[in-house]
């Protein structure tokens, strides 16, 4: 075999290897979301949205006060977090000339790779401590603190994309800065920065973590001043758990939960559909 | 967008209006959790006024719970200890709640009989000295069982947890080996095994993992179906988890008046040696007059009708002359004068 | 990019409304900046504060010891750290070739509107919580490695001297090799998603170099297009990795939760993670609860390292040769 006829089979073999990883890896998308529908789609039911838990054994329990929770404490953080983000990547586009910028740029990136368990230690350090109880507030902070940073750089990234021209049109025509970033430069990046929001709260939405000694959980419907149950803390314990029943609803609740945040990104994704172009060899 | 907004208000306002019920806060031990969430949950129906909110996230939790006043009391299979009780701020109560069984549960694919276990066999299988479930000694105890020749995988807890501490402390009675490689309390360091969160964490891994074994409160191995041994007593009698064993555990014992006992290994012929009371940890100082009135009602409803859901769920409900100690109790939890909110 | 132009200041005359407009927007806006790094300090001064008694009363012996006892209360980082390194490498081994692999594809082969597509696809397997892994694994993973898997490897690669001792050991099904396989299914979006960028963003001249050259398309892939971006791809390896090192309730839902350390992929650990998740709750005393921060407070330095580097890596690619 010539040295020309090894080279090709390589050549052939290795990309079809690289066809294979990459096939392999959109699979297992599919299969867990497969596996998700399949185990998930039987056990939802009127009961699961509208029922409190019951002790195991009981019929007709549901997840009701978990759904809720989880949109309070969702709501709650995103209350907290996106204004805080939004105005704080606002700086970091608009005020760039100092050099401070660029150290709350890098902290923003860092607080993005802090796991979610620490963040969980702030916050009970921080709520639960003070207070002396758990509460769906003290869930909130924690997840805020997630959602800062990913809604200061996203509101940076897409503030930086907008053209230059048409800032300095605006500046031209005698706008005064302040005027100018919040009546061209931000509905002008919009919608980046909405979808950005949009991929934070979902991505805070389906963290179990921060919630396990802040939230904690509940049976009944509370308030946020109290325990809160939320759908990922229950899909932990009820998978962890040994009744049927249990693990039934943690198949429904994470078919509602990756429903949530797939919907979400989905969505997120095709308003901006970014698309890179790519070099051809 | 203001669709949204309007909804999320009327969800919050839902939310907050609810809270006009009294809410108690109460963590802890989950060996009772059945009954405790039965009786909640009916005590909720004739009382719709009052929830009491139970979070099972074992004893350590509970104790440390009522320590810190996070929560508003607490439950532990494990009396507080004296270095405990002189931690909390302030007086606690110890109010045991009913009987239960701690059961060598095991997931054996292929043995329909119920197992024998003898306490240091047992102490030697959580020891990891007894690897195999044919091991002669586990064999000679259960003659005509057919056992496999696979490693036994051992389950045990994560968590701080009473009833870890009812199980090592009948260990520690049954065998010297254990008292001094291991001893008694209700987070130990395991030699082997794999870990649980909670007796529910405890109950899943065993049933879905073939030939693994531990050690979790009777009601789970009822519920998930799962076999449990018998076990022998101080009497040398093979004795099965019953609400009659777990009754005869407690006659025997003299309840002292701080309540905290250990029925481990009792010397009754017919009792089952890993039995204990599991108890709610009340302060005696309840700063809401509104709270101090619901818990000391729920324990007068709890000491009488509540004791009658007890057989249902397989605890033995507490001796007579327990509960009328109980009731003497109740006098001490301090109702604040009316009028001095929290 | 950001707007350089700066209002015209009138020297000598008094400010105008707009100019003080300008002002309070500038001090909101770095106002609000300003509360991330306070969000940050506030962070390492509680990791700092709270696990105070533990470091007083263990020293650094703390790192080392395999003690884990709240009843001496005597505790130790080694199991943890081992079980969080063990299964972040296993995850890593699998996900980096897996993931290069891919992004290979990605950016050589696939024609653009099939590779943005495809992108799109395996970021979404980014998105998907963490709790949800964990549930998937415990139901399917688990009982695959336990019956099939597991044994399969004990049989043959455990029969192998040396190379053996890493598959010994009962066959649970929770365990080292469970946790890293979940989190390399965890981290390969990443590796591909920033990987293919890196690819991307080398110069076509570079390929065509190549191939004008007589080299075959994998030849001019492997030995010119990947080195030209092996600081992005080795930056997508990091940043993977960082996550695997955080992860939390995929790991802590396979890894058996064992305090501690084996040699054999097959025995169940555990990681700092997930020990925080399991005991924090109720951890009491002064020390338990310490010790459990401090072991936080290992995790943040050891993530915040690891980012960083990761970060400038990523930074160095893309801002070169970058058709931006």
């Amino acid at each position: 075999m010539s040295l020309l006829t090894w080279r090709k089979i390589v050549n052939g073999v290795m990309l079809t290897l690289t066809g294979v990883c990459t096939v392999t890896t959109v699979a297992v998308l599919f299969v867990i979301l497969g596996l998700l529908l399949y185990n998930g789609a039987s056990s939802l039911s009127w009961n699961f949205f509208t029922q409190l838990p019951k002790p195991p054994g009981e019929t007709g329990a549901g997840m009701a006060n978990a759904i809720v929770g989880s949109f309070e404490i969702v709501g709650v953080a995103a209350l907290i977090g996106i204004p805080i983000g939004f105005i704080a990547g606002i700086y970091l586009a608009e005020y760039e000339d100092k050099k401070f910028a660029s150290v709350v740029r890098y902290i923003a990136d860092l607080l993005n790779g802090v796991p979610s368990i620490i963040v969980g230690i702030l916050a009970w350090a921080l709520v639960v401590l003070p207070f002396r109880h758990f509460s769906g507030f003290a869930g909130s902070v924690a997840l805020s603190v997630m959602l800062i940073p990913i809604v200061t750089r996203q509101t940076e990234q897409f503030l930086r994309e907008v053209p230059l021209a048409l800032r300095e049109g605006a500046l031209a025509l005698g706008a005064c800065k302040w005027k100018m970033i919040a009546t061209v430069a931000v509905p002008a990046g919009s919608k980046g920065i909405l979808t950005g929001m949009i991929l934070g709260v979902a991505r805070i939405a389906g963290e179990s973590a921060p919630l396990l000694f802040t939230a904690l959980g509940n049976q009944f419907w509370g308030n946020m001043n109290e325990p809160t149950s939320s759908l990922p803390v229950m899909i932990y314990r009820y998978a962890t758990g040994p009744y049927e029943e249990w693990h039934q609803q943690a198949w429904a609740a994470g078919l509602v939960l990756i429903a949530m945040v797939l919907t979400a990104n989905i969505l997120a994704r095709l308003v901006i559909s970014r698309g890179v172009s790519v070099p051809r060899g | 967008m203001k669709r949204v907004i309007l909804a999320c208000g009327v969800l919050l306002a839902a939310g907050a209006s609810i809270a006009s019920a009294q809410k108690i806060n109460a963590c802890g031990a989950s060996f009772p959790d059945a009954i405790y969430e039965k009786w909640f949950s009916l005590y909720h129906t004739a009382h719709s006024d009052v929830e009491i909110n139970y979070n099972p996230n074992g004893s350590g939790g509970g104790v440390k719970g009522v320590t810190d006043g996070t929560v508003d009391f607490g439950a532990s299979d494990m009396p507080m200890t004296d270095a405990e009780l002189a931690a909390a701020k302030g007086k606690i109560l110890h109010f045991p709640t009913v009987l239960g069984a701690v059961v060598p549960t095991y997931n054996l694919p292929g043995v329909t009989q119920d197992l024998k276990f003898s306490g240091p066999v047992l102490a030697g299988i959580f020891l990891g000295k007894i690897t195999k479930w044919n091991d002669k000694a586990l064999a000679a105890d259960n003659p005509g069982v057919k056992l496999p020749s696979e490693d036994i995988v051992v389950v045990h807890r994560t968590d701080s947890s009473g009833t870890t501490f009812i199980f090592t402390d009948y260990l520690s009675k049954v065998s010297p080996d254990w008292k001094s490689k291991v001893g008694a309390a209700k987070a130990v360091q395991w030699p082997v095994g794999l870990g649980g969160a909670q007796n529910a964490g405890v109950a899943g891994l065993i049933k879905q993992t073939p030939f693994s074994m531990g050690y979790v409160e009777l009601i789970y191995a009822i519920q998930t179906k799962m076999g449990y041994g018998l076990v022998k007593n101080a009497a040398n009698e093979w004795i099965k988890a019953s609400i009659e064993s777990v009754s005869e555990a407690a006659a025997g014992a003299a309840m002292p008046d701080d309540f905290r006992v250990s029925i481990t290994n009792s010397p009754g012929k017919k009792a089952y040696p890993i039995a204990s009371f599991t108890w709610m940890l009340i302060p005696a100082k309840i700063a809401d007059p509104a709270k101090a009135t619901q818990i000391k009602a729920f324990l007068t409803w709890m000491l009488t009708e509540g004791q009658k859901s007890a057989p249902a769920l397989a605890f033995a409900p507490l001796p007579k002359p327990v509960v009328a100690k109980e009731q003497k109790q109740l006098a001490m939890i301090e109702l604040p004068a009316a009028g001095k909110k929290k | 990019m950001a707007s350089q132009a700066a209002v015209v200041e009138t020297p000598g005359r008094k400010r105008t409304s707009s100019q003080t407009g300008d002002l309070i927007a500038r001090l909101i806006t770095l106002l609000f900046a300003i509360s991330l790094l306070a969000i940050a300090l506030l962070l390492v001064f509680q990791l700092w504060i709270r696990s105070g008694p533990a470091r007083e009363r263990l020293g650094f012996g703390f790192l080392f010891s395999s003690e884990w006892n709240p009843v001496t209360e005597q505790f130790g980082a080694l199991p943890f750290l081992y079980g969080t390194v063990v299964t972040s490498l296993v995850a890593m081994l699998i996900s980096v070739p897996f993931g290069l692999g891919a992004a290979i594809f990605l950016s050589e082969l696939a024609p653009a509107k099939v590779s943005n597509g495809l992108t799109f696809v395996i970021e979404l397997l980014a998105a998907i919580p963490s709790v949800i892994y964990g549930l998937l694994a415990i139901f399917t993973l688990v009982p695959l490695m336990r019956e099939y898997i597991e044994p399969f490897l004990k049989h043959t690669l455990g029969e192998i001297p040396i190379v053996g001792d890493l598959f010994h050991g009962p066959a649970y099904g929770v365990g080292y090799l469970t946790a890293g396989l979940v989190l390399a299914i965890m981290t390969v979006p990443f590796v591909i998603s920033v990987s293919r960028e890196s690819l991307l963003a080398v110069p076509r001249e570079q390929r065509e170099a190549a191939l004008a050259l007589g080299a075959t398309r994998w030849e001019s892939t492997w030995q010119i297009v990947v080195p030209y971006a092996k600081l992005g791809i080795l930056g997508s390896v990091f940043l993977g990795l960082a996550r695997a090192l955080g992860e939390t309730m995929a790991v802590t839902m396979v890894i058996g939760n064992v305090p501690a350390v084996s040699a054999s992929l097959l025995a169940p650990g555990y990681s700092i993670a997930a020990v925080i998740a399991n005991e924090f709750a109720e951890a009491s005393g002064k020390i338990h609860p310490a010790a459990l921060v401090e072991l936080g407070l290992v995790l943040f330095a050891l993530t915040i390292v690891i980012n960083g580097l990761a970060r400038i890596m990523i930074v160095a690619t893309t801002s070169k040769g970058s058709k931006r």
